[in-house]
């Protein structure tokens, strides 16, 4: 039990270098190899999730070295939560890879499987290290897969990717510049130990500098508006099973590095009192909502109309971290769960639909609805969930975080979230009426179109199937799992 | 004045070359150019690790009886491998980005981002 929280990333690498291999022998054990590995990183990372919930936070030391001196991995109730959609996300989505890649890019299958491993390792191993440095190392193995898996795209992919290294790779120095500075000050790079050494200098300037450098750092990384600008060429350029892959968690481990290190390295005395800069960040998320979602009005490709609303969504992640509230921490933690099922959902649809139409543009998908009845539930599904009707899980979310910025008495950031619904709600109608409207200007190569294969229609459905599901439970997930975390973080 | 300048002149160097790093990124229209100007900054943050290990007095982290146990008699290591293991993450970047080059190159025959961007509008 004690190995849980380095088996997750171990696991994962182990299978990426194994992939190459296999796939020199056979192109077909290397996606056996991915799901293997994905399949018992993910098995790895929910018994995780059960023992820290039902005991104590694992602690594990690298090479046996006592715990400030060694890097350590840690898997505390918020780890194993993030870690177990990330994992999660990434085996269903490795079980729609195949396919899609074949039919993409099929020169590049192996590479493709290999590089989407290495991506989830550096996640999961950016989640569950409890070493500054460390993270910085995993952060870099992350980046530089999706920079590749990106550049495997059509022929504008390979500048969006460019664009997306060089804004990344600079998100990247900033944080290990910021890393720098807490290092001179305490040091120390073990968190729990920097947590420890950091109240004594709080007023320090160096202190300051490292907040603000790995705050914009995370920010670029998360495509926080206004540092957004890598992203919606890279989702929309990509293979359409790496938009299935990197849009639904990739973002959301960024967002996950700045509440832990605000909250558990910083700690909210010093948000409170000495730099209020989670507040700038909850500010930008506010503008960063709105702008998102007006620009996904404005697209026709579906994939770019897709990322736009990923900006938008995960400035509700930077929004309840930057309110300071218990329950704006659950909404936003609630949120990472929850869109990463629905923009999973959203893209794999997207591709799906690519793979047999060979379309993305929005108003070329009149009639799709009846040729594809369960894709297009599915989408309805994830589309009704983003705008925020009840039974999906998109409602919870978005409700606790209303809730907390009503009890800040915020009313900018209650505004922002309401007007964000109704702007959801108009570009995802836009859809939805195109799909399930008039089709008589149906063109002749559309009847062709059926639901996916089973191996692209089952994540789909599980995912649609798990958003329905995420709403109903949600009411235990946030008392067993969140509520905990958040109340933990705010108890001083 | 004086002094604090030339007591902290590695900072005032390291801040410049992280500066020209950052103007290379963002002010330059050459895709190649924007990947020199990101590696300057990065060698000024490798730099400024290497000049926070220092102190005046010390000397190689190697155990001396000579010098004694006392870590102030030391460089501090730490920091050296730190960036020992940044160099290694600097060299992947740059190489995935100069295979990003050519494909580029490749494609449109330009690493001008203004003309790449006209050209992509039009293919």
């Amino acid at each position: 039990m004690n190995h849980l929280p380095i088996l997750i990333p171990a696991a994962l690498l182990f299978a990426a270098f194994l992939i190459p291999l296999a796939g020199l022998w056979r192109k077909n054990l290397a996606s056996a190899v991915a799901l293997t590995g994905s399949g018992l990183a993910a098995a790895c990372s929910m018994t995780g999730l059960w023992v820290v919930l039902s005991e104590a936070k694992l602690r594990y030391r690298l090479g046996g070295w006592p715990q400030p001196i060694g890097i350590e991995y840690v898997l505390d109730p918020l780890a194993a939560f993030v870690v177990t959609v990330v994992t999660f996300l990434g085996f269903l989505s490795l079980i729609y890879f195949r396919l899609s890649i074949q039919h993409e890019v099929p020169d590049r299958f192996v590479t493709a499987h290999a590089l989407a491993l290495l991506l989830l390792a550096g996640l999961s191993g950016m989640i569950v290290t409890g070493d500054l440095f460390n993270l910085f190392v995993f952060l870099e193995i992350a980046s530089l897969s999706a920079y590749a898996l990106v550049a495997i795209g059509d022929q504008r992919a390979p500048v969006a990717a460019f664009r997306y290294l060089i804004l990344g790779s600079l998100g990247g120095s900033f944080y290990v510049l910021g890393v720098g500075f807490l290092y001179f000050a305490t040091g120390s790079l073990n968190m729990a130990d920097v947590a420890q050494r950091l109240p004594a200098i709080y007023d320090s300037r160096a202190v300051a500098a490292a907040a603000t450098l790995i705050a914009v750092a995370m920010a670029l990384k998360m495509g926080l508006f206004p540092l957004h600008l890598w992203l919606p060429d890279a989702y929309s350029y990509a293979p359409s099973a790496v938009g299935g892959l990197i849009p639904p968690v990739m973002t959301k481990v960024a967002g996950y590095v700045l509440i832990r290190i605000f909250l558990d390295v910083f700690q909210p005395p010093y948000l409170k009192n000495h730099l209020p800069i989670i507040s700038i960040i909850a500010w930008l998320a506010c503008a960063g909502i709105i702008f998102g979602s007006i620009m996904a009005i404005a697209q026709n490709d579906l994939r770019r109309m897709l990322a736009y609303s990923s900006v938008s969504q995960i400035a509700y992640v930077g929004l309840g971290l930057g309110m300071a509230h218990p329950l704006g921490l659950v909404g936003a933690l609630l949120h990472i769960l929850n869109h990463a099922f629905m923009k999973g959902c959203l893209f794999f649809v997207a591709g799906a639909i690519r793979y047999r139409t060979g379309w993305v543009e929005i108003s070329r998908l009149k009639g799709l609805g009846r040729k594809m009845p369960w894709t297009l539930a599915a989408f309805t599904v994830a589309a009704l969930s983003m705008i925020g009707v009840p039974p999906a899980a998109g409602f919870f979310s978005k409700w606790y975080l209303l809730i907390g910025a009503i009890e800040i008495g915020n009313g900018w950031f209650v505004a922002a979230i309401l007007l964000s619904s109704l702007l959801n709600a108009a570009y995802f109608f836009r859809v939805l009426e195109n799909v399930y409207g008039d089709a008589s200007s149906n063109e002749k190569e559309k009847s062709q179109a059926v639901d996916p294969p089973l191996s692209m229609l089952a994540p789909i459905l599980i995912l649609a199937g798990g958003i329905l599901a995420l709403g109903l439970l949600n009411f235990v997930i946030v008392a067993q799992v969140l509520m905990p975390i958040a109340e933990n973080f705010y108890r001083g | 004045m004086l002094s604090v300048l030339v007591s902290n002149y590695t900072y005032l160097l390291t801040s410049l070359l992280l500066v020209i790093g950052l103007y290379g990124m963002i002010g330059k229209r050459n895709l190649a150019k924007k990947l020199i100007g990101l590696t300057i900054f990065q060698t000024a943050i490798f730099l400024f690790y290497i000049q926070g290990a220092t102190h005046p007095g010390a000397t190689v982290p190697v155990w001396d009886p000579r010098w004694g146990s006392s870590a102030a008699q030391y460089i501090n290591p730490l920091p050296h491998v730190l960036i020992l293991t940044a160099i290694v993450v600097s060299v992947a970047i740059m190489g995935v980005a100069l295979a990003l080059l050519i494909a580029i190159y490749r494609c449109y025959g330009t690493l001008d981002e203004a003309v790449l961007l006209e050209r992509m509008r039009h293919s």
